[in-house]
């Protein structure tokens, strides 16, 4: 599945804005992209499996708050920053 | 309140008991040292690196926008950069560098609490505020300290870190550090203290929450805090709760202590067990309120502070607009004020606890940064002061390393 990447986090995906991702959740996607580029789920998902404050998931346009919400090969997972202050 | 004068005793007695447990004397840095300076901002990371001539050359921003709230040396091995790092909307994290900043790597595992059983607080790491490189005799581990209070350690050079589960797990760690005494940006554990006479020896100390003495490699733990006023609880000297903001132990003299705390300057020698208000000494018109201090690496009674605005609603800027360290030479029994060359009016920024600091070169030269982005520098133990940089961003802290 395509998967968006912000700024934030393009120094983790070589600055691609865009990888290929793959999991049947939220949280498979976000382990498998954690395998591919080391580092990046902690910066996103807390050790309480809390998405971080900042940071909001979309997918195919829907904002999802539970790592458990189920995905298809065909979504499109959107990351993005959320406003955090100056 | 006069607590120190029943317990003073005269510099020559101090410097005797120091003497028992002074460990080996290091050998002294000279005047003309290379000196590498690493400063933490809000926005990102500078080194700057002196050629122990007076000239400086800047290498950076690292980082640049990341929130860079410790930067330290491995004094082991003096090549080995580990920095404390998040930024407004990821999570927290360490880097690393093995060639003083040229490459950096990520911790595979950095800083984190072990994830909530049912019914447990969920505590997260929000960002690592204190690194601490481990003792001398154990070259691979360093100490960090975070907020919420959790005490961390590595065992592989700051690869990954594990939880101190005899601290962050304490029966009464929810009672040492209640959320709803933390400081504005979150309490935080710092000044983490290695006896380096027992690398099992420690001392860490929270804001707000105390200090805390573990013997035993931090399996267990004690309240340290007796003598120290609380002056914002009913209990003005409580067994814990107080606010300390930064505890420094002397490396030739490792029983004595001093910190600069919310409320006052204090000193101890451990085996009194209590500390002493040695701010007591310093000019009423300046209080002796602040967030850093410093200790003079060969002279266990030359300490530094920088006071700040600590009355009204704490201002927390330089009493008057007029910034000066203070120092003194006798273990707190008297104090010199040394404002020669920073400003004289008009001048209303803070050094946080992090952000002042001293190389090991002789005479030694004193840093200081300000959270209006000012970094200044004495070559001579604060007779004067002068501009390093200006218009950096907001200084979290300053350190110091001497280069051979």
């Amino acid at each position: 599945m395509r998967v968006l990447i912000p700024t934030p986090l393009r120094s983790y995906t070589g600055g691609e804005a865009q990888v290929d991702g793959c999991g049947a959740t939220v949280a498979e996607l976000f382990a498998n992209l954690n395998a591919a580029f080391p580092g990046i789920r902690f910066r996103m998902i807390d050790e309480q499996e809390r998405i971080r404050q900042h940071l909001r998931i979309f997918v195919n346009r829907e904002q999802v708050r539970d790592l458990t919400v189920p995905l298809r090969p065909t979504d499109e997972v959107q990351i993005l920053q959320a406003l955090s202050g100056g | 309140m006069k607590r120190m004068n029943a317990d003073r005793t005269s510099r020559a007695g101090r410097r005797e008991a120091s003497r028992e447990t002074r460990p080996a004397r290091r050998s002294r840095a000279g005047a003309h040292d290379r000196v590498l300076l690493m400063v933490g901002t809000r926005k990102g990371a500078w080194l700057y690196h002196g050629d122990g001539h007076g000239h400086w050359r800047v290498d950076g921003p690292h980082f640049l926008g990341h929130i860079i709230n410790h930067l330290v040396l491995d004094p082991r091995d003096k090549h080995t950069l580990l920095m404390a790092a998040k930024t407004g909307h990821l999570g927290p994290t360490i880097f690393r560098s093995d060639d003083l900043g040229r490459t950096w790597q990520e911790a595979a595992e950095p800083p984190a609490f072990r994830k909530a059983a049912e019914g447990e607080t969920a505590r997260a790491v929000d960002h690592t505020f204190w690194l601490a490189p481990g003792h001398t005799d154990d070259a691979r581990a360093w100490y960090a300290g975070t907020s919420p209070c959790g005490l961390f350690r590595s065992e592989d050079g700051g690869a990954t870190w594990r939880g101190v589960d005899g601290f962050n797990n304490h029966p009464m760690h929810p009672k040492w550090f209640p959320p709803e005494d933390a400081t504005p940006d979150g309490s935080v554990i710092h000044s983490l203290l290695i006896d380096p006479r027992d690398a099992s020896h420690l001392y860490v100390s929270a804001s707000g929450g105390g200090t805390f003495e573990s013997t035993d490699a931090g399996a267990s733990w004690s309240p340290l805090n007796k003598g120290v006023e609380v002056n914002f609880q009913p209990d003005t000297y409580p067994e814990y709760g107080q606010d300390p903001h930064c505890v420094h132990l002397h490396p030739l003299a490792p029983d004595v202590l001093y910190q600069q705390n919310h409320c006052g300057i204090y000193r101890m020698e451990r085996s009194r067990g209590h500390w002493v208000r040695i701010g007591e000494n310093m000019p009423k018109d300046t209080g002796d309120i602040g967030f850093p201090i410093v200790l003079h690496p060969r002279d266990p009674d030359t300490v530094w502070v920088f006071p700040m605005d600590g009355t009204t609603v704490w201002p927390r800027t330089s009493p008057g607009g007029r910034p000066a360290a203070y120092r003194t030479r006798d273990g707190g029994q008297t104090w010199q004020r040394q404002d020669r060359g920073l400003p004289r009016e008009q001048a209303w920024y803070t050094v946080k606890r992090q952000g002042f600091t001293c190389d090991q070169r002789d005479p030694l030269g004193l840093y200081f940064g300000t959270t209006s982005g000012e970094l200044w520098m004495s070559t001579n133990e604060g007779k004067s002061w002068h501009q390093m940089a200006a218009h950096l961003p907001e200084i979290y802290s300053v350190v110091a390393a001497t280069l051979r």
